[in-house]
């Protein structure tokens, strides 16, 4: 029998009981919609945390207390004599720039505003090292550092919140815990990232967070190093050196450090690991019910053989051989499977679409990615659930006996 | 001699196990029948008439005994060549019509010609068939639209779209009512006088069984064979 003509005569079939196949397609698109949806869920996060994770450059370092891998007991904090070292050319040749950091939440009020935001303690490196340009004014200065000032660079948020304005606001002041600072440059606006909006934060002289904002129990005690790397290639080169350095000044033996150095490239791999597992995670849940699906299709073919048993009979009175039985059966629940998983992969689209727009609404944007290999993926998986799912039944039909079948009442 | 049988049939069996109790449906059939005969098949309910036809017809194959159809031993015949025996050799009408419900007259005459592998002009062929028993105004009509005697003469057009040697015919008349059974006959009749069908026709009505050449009478799964 020709292949064109059974796949009509198979619509027809699906068509003569439009509530049943309705009713046993929208399992498919659910089960299909539920994967594409996923699947660009976990791209969409993947390639934003990916590409966020691009932005932080490729020749930077970060160091930070404890260790990931192995539990260290009483790890001792970084300090700023950690950092000096660090920015010994002698000591460590292919570092160029070392940045501590000390970060902390607190209020910041002007002109009766008030708002959260985080407040970074650094040196003037920093600025560099994570790119930022100005809309006004000017980065903080070495002076403001060796001088405790009381400066502060703010971001566009911040400038938004508390003065309406991004223009001007040069030489106001503003509140940090009730304490008097002087505006001295507007950050401008990187956008939200996946670690926060870097555009609602403040910066200050890292003499001053440690002095007035942010207290630690250490003396000198910072939260993480940026360190910024000759080039990306000495990268390797770099992280020995800052290690050796570490270990040393630590009194740790090796193998046992109580600090972490990351690279951009050790955070790519994490986040890959993490996300790939996260979206393997919502695809496979997804997949469920795409078997769930796939029961409903066999269970709606049982029926049917069932019914038609004596049209089944007739059909091989009438020359058709087991094989042609077996192909009509397995076209009709293919048929139903493919359908289902068209319309699904509109819907998976819809869905992500959907979730890409609640995500941007709530300030995190974010694209689900609906890549051609999920599309192709669901559509190979759903046929192949409409014909697994369709062998067992199709199989009862073709062994049918005619006589057995054309009696059957 | 034996050439001009188109059916050839010894000592057929046929039997059913029903659970402790053997049924006999057959038990022990033997006839010959001719190229371009006409036969009836007689015999009281129960008698094993379907049964017969069923296995002459190769829907059904008997538990013992020889059987040649147009010079092909059955028993030695796979499923897929049965098949093709019943698409290419035998029409079958029932007495049930047994018509696809969802589809045309046109599309129910087809479906032998579809089973047929690569036949030119289906749609045709089909036409003409439907043509020929009278009903080409009736294409496109499904059967729920048909009266019983017109669903009959769709089954007739389906029997012999693919221009079999026998047709087989199991109590066609038995849903139909005297005047339109007659015609159905009339049908059938010309058939084997236009194009030398053999026809085969189970039926309990006398007066069908007197216009046939010869009458095998059945009973308990035996013959008894007569006039
Ligand atoms: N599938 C079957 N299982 C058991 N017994 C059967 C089956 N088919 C037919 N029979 C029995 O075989 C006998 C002959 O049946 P059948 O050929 O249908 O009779 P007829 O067509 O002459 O009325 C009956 O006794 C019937 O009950
Ligand atoms: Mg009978």
């Amino acid at each position: 029998m020709n292949i064109g003509q059974s796949i009509i005569e198979a619509l027809e079939t699906l068509n003569g009981n439009k509530l049943r196949s309705g009713l046993t397609i929208l399992g498919i698109v659910i089960g299909v919609g539920a994967v594409i949806a996923m699947l660009a869920i976990g791209q969409g996060a993947q390639d934003t945390i990916t590409s966020a994770i691009s932005g932080i450059g490729t020749n930077l370092l970060f160091v930070s207390s404890g260790n990931d891998i192995l539990n260290v007991r009483n790890p001792k904090p970084l300090t700023l004599g950690d950092a000096q070292a660090i920015a010994d050319p002698f000591a460590a040749p292919d570092v160029l720039a070392v940045a501590p950091i000390i970060q902390g939440r607190s209020d910041v009020t002007a002109g009766g505003q008030t708002m959260s935001v985080s407040v970074t303690g650094t040196t003037p490196q920093y600025f560099i090292m994570q790119n930022y340009s100005l809309l006004e004014g000017d980065f903080l200065t070495q002076d403001n550092l060796q001088g405790n000032a009381s400066a502060v660079v703010i971001g566009p948020g911040v400038a938004d919140k508390l003065f309406g304005r991004r223009n001007g606001v040069v030489g106001e002041t503003i509140r940090i815990n009730g304490q008097p600072f002087r505006v001295v440059g507007i950050l401008q606006s990187k956008g939200g990232g996946t670690f926060g909006s870097q555009d609602n934060q403040v910066i200050v002289p890292f003499t001053t967070a440690q002095t007035r904002l942010i207290h630690r129990s250490a003396l000198n005690e910072v939260d993480q190093l940026y360190v910024q790397v000759v080039s990306a290639q000495a990268v390797p080169l770099a992280t020995d050196e800052v290690k050796q350095i570490l270990r040393q000044r630590h009194r740790t033996p090796v193998g046992i450090d109580d600090f972490s150095v990351f690279s951009q490239a050790d955070f790519l791999s994490i986040a890959t690991t993490v996300t790939g597992v996260f979206t393997i995670f919502l695809g496979g849940i997804a997949g469920i019910s795409l078997l769930v699906g796939g029961i409903g299709i066999m269970n709606i073919m049982l029926v049917s053989v069932t019914e038609r048993t004596r049209e089944i009979g007739l059909r091989k009175a009438l020359g058709a051989r087991k094989r042609d039985i077996l192909i009509q059966f397995l076209i009709e629940s293919s048929m139903l499977s493919l359908i289902g998983g068209m319309i699904g992969i509109l819907l998976g689209w819809f869905l992500g679409f959907i979730v890409g727009r609640v995500a941007a609404a709530s300030g995190n944007p974010f694209n689900p990615a609906i890549s051609l290999n999920a599309i192709l993926l669901a559509t190979l998986f759903s046929a192949a659930v409409g014909l697994f799912f369709g062998i067992y039944p199709a199989n009862r039909a073709a062994g049918l006996e005619p006589v057995e079948a054309l009696r059957y009442e | 001699m034996a050439k001009d049988w188109v059916i050839h049939a010894e000592d057929l069996m046929k039997v059913y196990q029903m659970g402790e109790v053997e049924v006999r449906a057959l038990a022990g059939v033997s006839c010959n029948i001719k190229r371009g005969e006409v036969v009836a098949i007689m015999g009281p309910s129960g008698s094993g008439k379907s049964t017969l036809m069923n296995i002459l017809g190769c829907l059904d194959l008997p538990t013992s005994g020889k059987y040649i159809l147009d010079g092909e031993a059955v028993e030695t015949l796979s499923d897929d060549q049965l098949a093709d025996i019943r698409n290419r050799k035998v029409g079958f009408i029932f007495q049930s019509f047994n018509l696809l419900s969802r589809t045309t007259a046109l599309a129910n005459v087809e479906l032998p010609l579809r089973y047929a592998g690569n036949v030119p002009n289906k749609k045709e062929r089909a036409r003409a068939a439907l043509e020929s028993v009278g009903l080409g105004d009736r294409i496109s009509h499904r059967p729920t639209e048909l009266s019983g005697g017109q669903q009959q003469r769709v089954a007739i057009a389906r029997a012999l779209v693919n221009d079999p040697a026998i047709i087989m015919a199991d109590e066609p008349t038995g849903n139909l009512d005297s005047k339109v059974g007659k015609e159905i006959l009339e049908l059938l009749l010309a058939l084997n006088r236009d194009n030398g069908t053999t026809l085969i026709i189970v039926t309990h009505d006398q007066a069908i069984a007197a216009q046939t050449q010869r009458i095998i009478h059945l009973r308990d799964g035996l013959v008894e064979e007569k006039k």
